[in-house]
């Protein structure tokens, strides 16, 4: 019998964010799998009413709530006391959240506080032998692991898009608020402020539905013996606008901007997908001149339909892992393909 | 205001990623095939960290930089040949397993002891520095727990960039959602950074470095302290390779115009 919390931050107006849902989709499957077993939600930030009334027809036993000013900051020291009190507070043995970047750097902290364990990144929650099972992957999503863990808490945290978001209809929800007293040096650090890409800066965006992936072959000599780096900046970024695509790009074209070469000025490390990148989970995926064998390939692995534009038929990065190569020049067919968009606007 | 570090850079060694990996299930659990055989590297995102230390080390005179690393002791020896011509740094090096199927608790609670047990540790001046992830176990989370067992609740993860402010604050730029940067500032040490890719490129090789850090490599790597990570209650019910194999449609005959419509007409669906 186990008692699964879900933990959860809310945003800046006190909504949940999607992901939130998402890890309270997974906590309920899990909850309706072992018989005998306890739901409840708890929120961290600086209101969370509106979060609490989001989900409080998801079946939850309590919703609790560490709030304040204290907590709408995302940092690590504050954060993790809020989460430790309500771990406590519900004496939870099973602690679901969402994997954004903020639960990400603290809860690892949390279940070691607790005597507990971790596990993140996790893309599927089972029931094994009567017991939770968690997926994961290894060595930067080259193989997959199923696994499963005796000590309690278990704090698993849910990679955003690896599963179905819950919907339900809002309610009005009682929160019970857990206080925490705060150490001093909890404030040692404070959060100044955001820094976001400038404006026409293209990044991977997860809520794109198309993510394009170029590859280092933009930058080399062309059939006419020159590099064009100048026109394939404007072919990509013309792309980019017409099809709101999400850019990424392989690891050997962002770090040949490190190294001062010239490249794709508008590249850097936040656009490199793959074992040293991220791995995006867009709907549709469009590599251009990108080459490699597997090592190479994992950024789009959760890319659920792809195809690539290349001139090698034989290439690692397309061929049994796209649904369609098309053997063309890039510079030639995206152009084409720009003409094509902005007609149609 | 001039202030210097105590950093420890907290890092290991990962199978060269040019390299194939396959799983297989031995009697005390997964494993890589071969493991023993496959060539090393250090981690990439530790590398990052090391590389940042390095560069803060320089700026900050007085400074010392540890790389506490925990994996075979031949294969340490092997990665710190070339690692060592890289950057100044004395290595703590820790006999045990490294792969990703490791438990990171007990990871963590090996590196907090080996860092509590550096002569001559002032916490007032300690920066733990450590890859966000690893190449390998990919959790994230390792350094978390090895802050906490070292009580050290400034920590950051995914950082990109470490200023000093004039009085001796750290301005710490942390990855987070949709490709920005959350901007922090700390009082000082310590504090424990986890390093995103940073902004720096790989330095040169140094043989004049090498030769310098190799007098303590190989000393450290003589005493290295065996460690046993036995990976309690922990039970893998499958490690398989993903085996996706999608039937591509190889287009070779069409023009570009007739690709690119296929394209927008696909992009419409």
């Amino acid at each position: 019998m186990e008692t699964i919390l879900l933990i959860a931050h809310t945003e800046p107006d006190g909504s949940l964010p999607l992901s939130a849902c998402e890890a309270l989709a997974a906590a309920k499957a899990v909850a309706g799998q072992l018989p005998g077993s306890s739901l409840i939600a708890a929120l961290i930030g600086e209101q969370v009413q509106a979060g609490a009334d989001g989900i409080a027809n998801c079946g939850a036993q309590r919703i609790l709530a560490v709030l304040g000013p204290d907590f709408a900051q995302a940092r690590y020291a504050t954060d993790a006391a809020a989460a430790e009190a309500l771990c406590r507070s519900s004496q939870a043995t099973l602690v679901f959240a969402p994997a954004t970047s903020r639960m990400n750097r603290m809860l690892p902290g949390v279940a070691q506080r607790l005597g507990g364990r971790v596990d993140t990144h996790v893309t599927g929650v089972v029931t094994l032998n009567a017991a939770p099972a968690v997926n994961r992957w290894y060595y930067r999503q080259r193989m997959e692991a199923q696994l499963q863990r005796t000590q309690r808490p278990w704090v698993i945290l849910v990679d955003p898009g690896s599963t179905a978001a819950w919907t339900g209809t809002p309610g009005t929800a009682t929160v019970e608020t857990v206080s925490v007293t705060l150490p001093s040096e909890a404030r040692r650090t404070v959060v100044t402020g955001i820094r976001s890409p400038a404006a026409d800066a293209q990044t991977i965006r997860p809520e794109a539905a198309l993510l394009f992936v170029a590859g280092a072959g933009w930058t080399k000599k062309q059939a006419d013996g020159q590099t064009h780096v100048p026109e394939a900046e404007k072919l990509i970024f013309g792309f980019l606008k017409a099809a709101r695509a999400s850019l990424g790009s392989s690891k050997s074209l962002v770090d040949l901007g490190g190294e001062g070469q010239a490249v794709l000025s508008f590249l850097s490390h936040l656009n490199q997908i793959g074992q040293t990148g991220s791995t995006p989970r867009h709907q549709k995926g469009l590599a251009t001149c990108c080459h490699g064998e597997e090592p190479h390939t994992v950024g789009w692995r959760f890319i659920n339909e792809r195809r690539a534009v290349n001139l090698d038929p034989n290439c690692g990065w397309a061929r049994g892992k796209a649904d369609v190569l098309y053997v063309a020049d890039a510079f030639a067919v995206v152009s084409k393909v720009n003409d094509l968009l902005a007609g149609n606007r | 205001m001039s202030v210097s570090y105590q950093i420890v850079v907290c890092g290991s060694i990962v199978p060269d990623p040019l390299q194939t990996l396959e799983p297989v299930i031995g009697s005390s659990g997964p494993a890589l095939k071969n493991e023993s055989m496959l060539p090393a590297v250090l981690d990439p995102w530790a590398s990052h960290a090391l590389y940042e230390a390095a560069h803060l080390a320089k700026a900050a005179p007085g400074t010392k930089v540890w790389l506490l690393s925990l994996g075979p002791k031949a294969k340490l020896q092997q990665v710190m040949m070339t690692v060592a011509q890289k950057v100044p740094f004395e290595l703590i090096a820790l006999d045990g397993p490294a792969g990703g199927f490791t438990e990171a608790a007990e990871t963590a609670a090996a590196l907090a002891e080996a860092i509590q047990s550096i002569p001559g540790l002032d916490r007032s001046r300690l920066l733990v520095f450590g890859g966000w992830e690893s190449a390998s176990r990919g959790a994230g989370s390792t350094m978390q727990m090895v802050g906490e067992r070292l009580r050290i609740v400034d920590q950051f993860q995914g950082v990109d960039e470490l200023k000093v402010n004039p009085d001796g604050s750290l301005e710490i730029f942390e990855r987070i959602e949709g490709g920005r940067h959350q901007v922090s500032r700390c009082a000082g040490p310590p504090a424990l950074l986890g390093w995103a890719t940073g902004n720096l490129p790989e330095p040169k090789n140094n043989p004049q470095v090498g030769m310098t850090n190799m007098r303590t490599i190989m000393p450290a790597l003589q005493k290295a302290r065996p460690v046993t990570l036995p990976r309690e209650g922990l039970t893998f019910a499958s490690v398989v390779l993903p085996r996706q194999l999608r039937a591509t449609r190889i287009v070779k005959d069409k023009s570009p115009d007739a690709i690119a419509q296929e394209i927008v007409d696909w992009l419409k669906q």
